[in-house]
């Protein structure tokens, strides 16, 4: 990890840490704008972070990104910031400035997160990104009881087109490599819980992570968080070399892998939890509704899968593995 | 437990060699054969791959090495599995009794071991599952004693995959009882043992498949110079222990059912295109776990937990893939080679999750570095 990096996963980490937690998660599920926190966040440059350093953002990578994306999924931020960062790198790179407070991503026809709450959004249709004032919102919701809301795009402030890297389908691409990276995090965290859990709760006389059952669960979930990690990691490596379009394939790599992953890591925290783990009070389920809904944004494990399946079966068995192995990155150009 | 992942140097040259070795080499082979993958044993085959440098490559050249990278021989391993090459017959000395010969043994014993393994003529077993001792492989009985000049063998191995077929053993035996109370695991050491001395006797074990693939040693006052313990006496379980993360980690572990993914995806049929696309990537995250564990090791990490994840969850892909083609084609509509596969890989895939730990050992020292147990 670069240091710059590094520097910012712990300077976020300690934010959410310090101003993030069940409070707040409760009253933003409410439909509550967390001012403060995200005041805090914009204070800290962090929705510049995929902004150019010729437009005045910080010209971060998606290396960087998805790293700061999984301490968001870790946490359960209860601000948008993610999506912010999209808006962020996609106005930045179509040549329109970001405006101060939150821009909200609006991918044409599709919801917008926290839209309701947007000073401006960045709706971006295709290539075409344009940055517009707010006109309305629908209110609705996902599982995790996250703001998603039909917007209504009012005038046009600025706008412009995303260079070729970014593909005919730069949202779709973006939000998926975000919501892997943020069920990455989640699933850590829903790990280390119920790891906690496993050793706190007695049953039996002995705390019931004693029991090889338990264990076997958990070390198989471990490795679906590993995989996650993994698979995300690889797929912003090949955004960065390769520009988002040309990291379809890992990206749908990582949403397929954190997709299944999701649904095998909330089953079995939830089962070692037990009834506890479904109560209201409990943190766990602000980390399992929101991974029951990060599957289902960005695109399904189902449709990534069938996007790499029809591609890999049109091309035939031969040419897979020389196919996936010319993916690779040297650093030599391919 | 972290998984960074490596830098990949320029390896397309190498591979482009290898596919054009490969295609040469496995014009003959069946569906079987490649079905097999590493469980195929072809004496010829290991030979023509040691002319070719690609065994013992990141050895030291005075050992008949050719001082490659570790990724480098990863690209080899990768290529080989990929198109289900028979590598049996030099795997297991180019994977283990290799580096542990030149880590551990003496200046003679990488002299006169390590270039027969190189060119690919030695073959090497691993002795360590007892009649009595599987998984809970410290309760291991076979003993051997100081005699003048040497070591007196006497016990039972079991389980030894190709010790049929091969030279050398590395046995690891009890050399002083377990102390009483105390660490099982203390009093065990590593013997290079040559399968040719008198008072060893060797017993095929037919398997499922109806083939020779693994034995029973027995050990009757068998008689080894002082030279031929590997590295300390009493130090076996360190020693044996210490390349498990080079042994679970590797491509092995997840690609050796991949042949029959190369003859089933041409025949998908319309619907199948999901189920296709979370193999490719599975297959395409558990590779890059794979290459994060190898990076890990050329830096000179112990990532043991890390190695036991990506064999866990790797056997638990190759073994679950004959079963996933099966259920995306019907009899009928499989083609000839994929059915043949598809067979003998039915017999074959439960000893994925048995060979080199357990599935159950391996979540175990997963629990238990999660802070479980």
């Amino acid at each position: 990890m670069s240091e710059m990096r590094a520097l910012l996963v712990e300077q976020l980490d300690r934010l959410l840490t310090e101003q993030g937690g069940v409070a707040i998660l409760r009253e933003v599920e409410g439909g509550t704008w967390p001012g403060a926190l995200w005041a805090e966040v914009e204070g800290q440059g962090l929705a510049l972070a995929l902004v150019p350093e010729e437009a005045g953002g910080a010209g971060l990578g998606w290396g960087d990104a998805a790293a700061l994306w999984h301490v968001l999924g870790r946490h359960a931020a209860p601000v948008p910031l993610g999506e912010a960062m999209l808006a962020g790198a996609f106005l930045g790179a179509a040549g329109v400035e970001l405006p101060a407070g939150f821009t909200a991503l609006a991918p044409a026809g599709e919801a917008a997160p926290f839209g309701r709450h947007a000073s401006a959004l960045a709706l971006v249709d295709g290539t075409r990104v344009s940055l517009r004032a707010p006109g309305g919102a629908t209110e609705g919701q996902n599982t995790g009881r996250e703001p998603r809301d039909d917007v209504t795009p009012g005038s046009v402030t600025a706008e412009g087109d995303l260079p070729n890297g970014f593909g005919p389908r730069p949202a779709r691409l973006g939000l998926a490599l975000l919501r892997a990276a943020q069920i990455g995090g989640a699933l850590e965290k829903v790990l280390a819980l119920t790891v906690d859990w496993a050793n706190t709760r007695k049953q039996f006389g002995r705390p019931i992570g004693k029991f090889q059952a338990i264990q076997q669960s958990l070390a198989a979930m471990a490795a679906e968080v590993a995989s996650v990690q993994v698979a995300v990691a690889a797929a912003a490596r090949a955004a960065e070399a390769r520009g988002l379009d040309g990291a379809a394939f890992e990206i749908a790599c990582a949403k397929v892998v954190a997709g299944e992953a999701a649904t095998f890591g909330a089953a079995t925290a939830h089962q070692v939890f037990a009834a506890i783990g479904i109560t209201e009070e409990h943190e766990l389920h602000h980390l399992t509704r929101r991974l029951w809904s990060w599957r289902e944004e960005g695109g399904t494990e189902r449709g990534w899968a069938q996007e790499i399946g029809r591609a890999a079966m049109a091309r035939g068995g031969d040419a897979l593995w020389p196919d996936l192995t010319a993916r690779d990155i040297s650093g030599v150009p391919a | 437990m972290r998984f960074d992942l490596p830098d990949l140097p320029d390896t397309r040259t190498l591979r482009a060699e290898l596919r054009e070795f490969l295609a040469e080499a496995g014009r003959d082979w069946t569906p079987e054969t490649r079905a097999r993958s590493w469980m195929g044993f072809d004496r010829g085959f290991s030979r023509a791959v040691g002319e070719r440098g690609w065994i013992g490559m990141t050895w030291p050249k005075a050992y008949g090495g050719h001082e490659r990278s570790a990724m480098e021989r990863v690209v080899v391993l990768e290529e080989m599995l990929a198109a289900g090459a028979p590598v049996g017959a030099h795997w297991i000395g180019d994977r283990q009794s290799g580096p542990l010969i030149l880590r551990l043994g003496t200046e003679e014993q990488r002299k006169r071991i390590l270039p027969g393994i190189a060119r690919g003529e030695l073959a090497f077993c691993i002795g360590l599952s007892e009649p009595d001792s599987g998984s809970d492989l410290a309760s291991l009985r076979s003993k051997a004693e100081r005699v003048p000049g040497g070591w007196k063998l006497n016990g039972r191995k079991i389980w030894t995959t190709f010790a049929h077929k091969s030279d050398y053993m590395i046995a690891l035996m009890r050399t002083s009882p377990a102390p009483e109370g105390g660490a099982r695991h203390a009093g065990l050491s590593q013997f290079l043992v040559d399968l040719r001395l008198s008072g060893i006797s060797i017993r095929p074990i037919r398997d499922l498949a109806g083939e020779d693939s693994f034995n029973e040693v027995t050990f009757d006052d068998v008689l080894l110079k002082e030279d031929d313990l590997l590295g300390q006496e009493g130090q076996g379980w360190a020693q044996a222990t210490s390349e498990l993360a080079f042994e679970r980690s590797g491509p092995d572990r997840y690609l050796s059912s991949y042949p029959a993914l190369v003859a089933g995806l041409s025949a998908l049929g319309a619907g199948s295109e999901a189920e296709a696309g979370r193999i490719v990537a599975r297959l395409a995250t558990l590779r890059a776990m794979s290459l994060s564990v190898t990076g890990m090791l050329e830096r000179g990490e112990d990532p043991a937990v890390e190695a036991a994840l990506v064999k866990d969850a790797g056997n638990g892909f190759e073994q679950a893939l004959p079963e996933r083609l099966r259920g995306l084609l019907e009899p009928e509509e499989r083609p000839e080679n994929l059915s043949r596969m598809l067979e003998t890989l039915a017999m074959l895939a439960p000893t994925f999750s048995l060979r080199g730990g357990t599935r159950e050992i391996l979540r175990g020292i997963i629990a238990r570095d999660l802070g479980l147990r």
